[in-house]
């Protein structure tokens, strides 16, 4: 029998339907567009695959990928993922929801989110958290754009040579178009220079800064001082941090930073080769109407009982078109939900606890690292939690060889010739055994 | 739907926890070892529930939910079809799910990359697409500074100023000023299509191009397109495709052979990936054969919506050459039966055959007499909400006071659009009857209408303890 198993209509369907509208043939419906542009070609796709075929397609695509224990970091960290979350994301209320307009048939999403955005102020300290953004990488070029809009004449924004690649890139493919200068500050010691940035404040111009709480070589960065040193310049300070380390680091808020924004991935997301993850957003009370991006806020409903909406739209593309904050429409809802399942089921205790066993294999791998004689400390004695570089005293092609025979993928080189690790909570001690050995070998 | 009022943090205990971890060594250090001046003071003021509690909450916030699983979304300009559930499936799988982004040749990965490229580029006439873009927004971003790339790359610096048109969505010209481009508003004639004339004189040498979605949010393709385009790339210019409308296209027209030179796709609309309550989406970017050297612009971490590309893909090899030619046309044919069944009692502005959507302007008697005020679009939709249906797309497109944007997907049946209209002709009557019926739905849904203006006043953003 003909027909596809997600279009319903039945011949008999589509006649009657037909005959109600007036016209005589689907194609009719098109007769408005002039025939030069109706494609008369076969499409150049695959055959129509049954539900069995397409799974067999996929499994055996997946063969082709080696399954290899993840021992890097760089801004994509594979901590555990309890059950309970992708169970209830995947429930069809929330996964083939739209975005939560229609209040009334939405109080799900809508509660969701401001749980979301409680625990992204609890986290980083912060006053207002907006409903999530796509990126870490874009939450950081969304800051840029609020510093320098926040600034009004100013239109530097400085940006430390400690963050990770990723995010600088995105920064600077949005300051380009939209004319700001971006300005590195230098690195000492693997951590961002202060002052590097107090050099740069003088030079003026200068709307704000975004630096790093963990830095590109895992190193927990000091930095204090930085936002005084920008507060006294009228310029703002935006802290990149990884959510997850939050739990126990000082807080972007206890930073006196305005701005806090990085990837909710470390959050119980999967790595899924690098998306969807979610950005996260935050900053200071005064600074709330200049945030982009969706805000979910309480209210009542005409019976008096506790309802949540969508606020503060006067901010947003749909209603300020080309005056908006930004041109962000959507968020990663569903990604936000998987962060506050995997906040609320792992509490303040779950989370120190993730932190300790993450400190604790880190530091046991970089020790055994050291141990085999083919690294040398980076940054000897700098703070770090669950990433670090090393030195490698053998080309970094070479270690990663040895990894991937092994199972393991590692040893990521930066632009210095250092080499990164990153060992979660997942990874265990009998795994970094068999890494060391394999690299010992 | 029935009303549950808890937050995660009121059903907190000290004590509970809701996660299963190895053992801290007790006998190594942990983070305490962080030097003090690093560490935070006090423990986030994150709730402490079992895992059971979480569950359940969850569950019960779901209930309070509609999806396109619960109901119709007749929701114009957003295309909710069927989002189907082997596509989950696949994305889930631990050989894609586990992969770390800067993994290196990944076969598995790479095929689904190519693969896609070439059905959208198939599907859409363009040459090339980069995944990239994490939404729609965001792909219009990226296809802008793809045009800006171009003309700098010709060292063509003047072309700063972009066209969009009035009856563009809103975030066309959010993205044109966000890339730094002055926008330039071109008008809707009559019949709602855009002004060849009014065009023509803004068509100068500072001009990089115009955004066009056709069809346009009222539903109606811009049939002069072809002329469109001609008098853009003659000036220069280039054509932006929104791709937020393509639907109605797909299987029979393709925007490259109308005249486009880049455009985006919402995975999240035509390619049937779940909306999940507003994100996560993926918006790739495609372009004509000159475009292809820009492609590259970096906008995001990694390598965009990895999991949302795979459902997508899943998506279309179901499709495949065979059932792609009808994807529109049914679509089409749903939008031109729900217009046909209703315009005796909505009014309809411009007498047209349509595509995926149009556009109504509110009740053509809307119930309005001494003392008592009409019914509004607004309350149409409300009372929507109490008969099980989603709300359309309302207040716009702006061009009309009273805009009813209706886009119905090729995945709803005959049965399901024939309650919809049934629906729809019965709150008309109502309107007639009483316009207060309508003022006051909501009546069945778990909340009534929300106080806005409170919530916008006096903004609560997140929980405190009370």
């Amino acid at each position: 029998m003909a027909g596809f198993n997600y279009f319903p209509h039945t011949d008999q369907d589509i006649q009657s339907m037909l005959n109600r509208i007036g016209v005589n043939s689907l194609d009719q419906l098109y007769a408005d567009v002039p025939a030069d542009c109706l494609y008369q070609g076969q499409y150049d796709l695959p055959e129509a695959m049954t539900e069995q075929q397409v799974r067999d397609y996929f499994e055996g695509l997946a063969a082709l990928n080696p399954r290899l224990k993840v021992f890097a970091g760089a801004g994509a960290y594979d901590h555990y993922t309890p059950a309970v979350i992708p169970y209830l994301t995947q429930r069809s209320e929330f996964i083939t929801a739209y975005t939560p307009y229609q209040c009334e048939i939405s109080q799900g999403t809508l509660r969701y989110i401001f749980e979301y955005q409680s625990m992204i102020c609890a986290l980083t300290g912060m006053d207002v958290s907006n409903a999530s953004m796509y990126d870490g990488p874009t939450a950081a070029a969304e800051a840029m754009r609020m510093m320098v809009a926040q600034a009004k004449k100013k239109n530097t924004v400085l940006v430390s040579a400690t963050l990770l690649p990723q995010v600088t890139g995105v920064i600077q493919t949005y300051a380009k178009y939209a004319g700001i200068t971006i300005k590195e500050i230098e690195a000492s010691q693997g951590q961002t220079s202060k002052d590097s940035l107090e050099a740069l404040i003088a030079q003026g111009d200068v709307a704000g800064a975004i630096v790093p709480s963990i830095n590109r070589f895992g190193i927990i960065e000091n930095l204090e001082g930085m936002a005084q040193a920008l507060h006294a310049d009228k310029a703002l300070l935006t802290v990149y941090c990884d959510p997850s380390a939050l739990a126990v680091l000082k807080t972007p808020a206890q930073w006196e930073s305005d701005i806090a924004v990085g990837d909710g991935q470390p959050l119980g997301i999967p790595l899924c080769y690098g998306g969807p993850y979610v950005g996260f957003m935050a900053c200071r009370e005064e600074y709330m109407r200049k945030l982009p991006g969706r805000i979910v806020g309480q209210t009542t409903d005409k019976e008096g009982r506790r309802a949540f909406v969508l606020t503060l739209q006067a901010r947003e593309q749909h209603i300020r078109r080309e005056k908006a904050t930004s041109n962000i429409c959507s968020n990663e809802s569903l990604m936000a939900l998987w962060v506050t399942v995997y906040l609320s089921l792992m509490g303040p205790d779950g989370m120190k606890q993730v932190n300790d066993l993450c400190y604790q294999r880190a530091h046991y791998l970089y020790a055994k690292l050291l141990e085999t004689g083919k690294f040398q400390e980076a940054f000897a004695g700098a703070p770090f939690l669950k990433e670090f570089v090393l030195k490698p005293l053998v080309p970094a092609a070479q270690i990663q060889k040895k990894l991937a025979d092994a199972g393991f993928f590692g040893a990521l080189e930066t632009p210095e010739g250092y080499v990164s690790f990153c060992a979660t909570e997942k990874r265990s001690y009998q795994e970094i055994d068999e890494l060391v050995k394999a690299l010992a070998l | 739907m029935k009303y549950y009022d808890k937050l995660i943090f009121e059903i907190s205990k000290p004590g509970r926890k809701g996660y299963s971890l190895p053992d801290v060594c007790t006998k190594c250090q942990g983070t305490d070892a962080i030097p003090a001046a690093l560490r935070r003071d006090k423990a986030p003021a994150l709730p402490q529930v079992s895992e059971p509690d979480a569950v359940r909450h969850y569950t019960n916030l779901s209930q309070m939910n509609f999806g396109v699983d619960t109901g119709f979304y007749p929701l114009g300009s957003c295309t909710m079809k069927y989002n189907p559930k082997i596509n989950e499936e696949i994305a889930a799988m631990p050989a894609f799910a586990g992969l770390h982004p800067c993994q290196k040749g990944l076969k598995g990965v790479d095929a689904v990359y190519e693969g896609m490229d070439r059905a959208l580029s198939a599907i859409t006439g363009m040459k090339h697409f980069t995944f990239k873009p994490c939404a729609g927004a965001h792909g219009e971003l990226t296809g802008l500074m793809i045009i800006r790339e171009y003309h700098m790359s010709r060292g063509d610096y003047k072309r700063t100023r972009i066209i969009v048109p009035d009856s563009a969505h809103g975030t066309n010209p959010a993205s044109a000023a966000v890339c730094g481009l002055d926008v330039v508003v071109v008008k809707s004639n009559a019949q709602g299509l855009v002004d060849v004339e009014e065009l023509k004189p803004l068509l100068d040498d500072t001009i990089a191009g115009i955004m066009m979605t056709n069809p346009n949010t009222l539903g109606l393709f811009e049939k002069d397109i072809r002329q469109i385009a001609s008098l853009v790339h003659e000036a220069g210019g280039l054509l932006y495709y929104d791709g937020a409308n393509m639907n109605p296209l797909i299987g029979t027209v393709r925007p490259g052979d109308m005249g486009f030179d880049v455009m985006h796709l919402n995975l999240h609309k035509s390619f049937s990936t779940p909306h999940g309550g507003g994100g996560p989406g993926s918006g790739p970017v495609g372009v004509c054969e000159k475009l292809v050297p820009f492609l590259g612009v970096n906008v995001s971490g990694f390598n965009g919506n990895f999991g949302v590309i795979l459902r997508a893909y899943a998506y279309i090899l179901m499709l495949g050459r065979e059932n792609v030619k009808m994807c529109g046309k049914l679509a089409t044919l749903n939008a031109n039966y729900i217009k046909e069944s209703l315009k005796d009692l909505y009014k309809l502005p411009i007498e047209s055959v349509c595509k995926h959507e149009f556009v109504f302007d509110g009740l053509i008697n809307d119930g309005a007499c001494e003392g008592k005020e009409g019914a509004s679009t607004l309350d149409v939709a409300k009372r929507l909400l109490d008969f099980g249906y989603h709300a359309p797309t309302i207040y716009f497109p702006l061009l009309f006071h009273q805009a009813i944007m209706i886009e119905p997907t090729e995945t709803e049946s005959k049965e399901t659009i024939d309650g919809f209209i049934e629906v729809m002709r019965e709150i008309a009557a109502e309107a007639a009857r009483d316009p207060d019926i309508l003022h006051s739905a909501p009546h069945t849904t778990p909340i009534s209408r929300p106080d806005e203006t409170t919530a916008a006043r006096n903004p609560i953003l997140k929980y405190t303890e009370a």
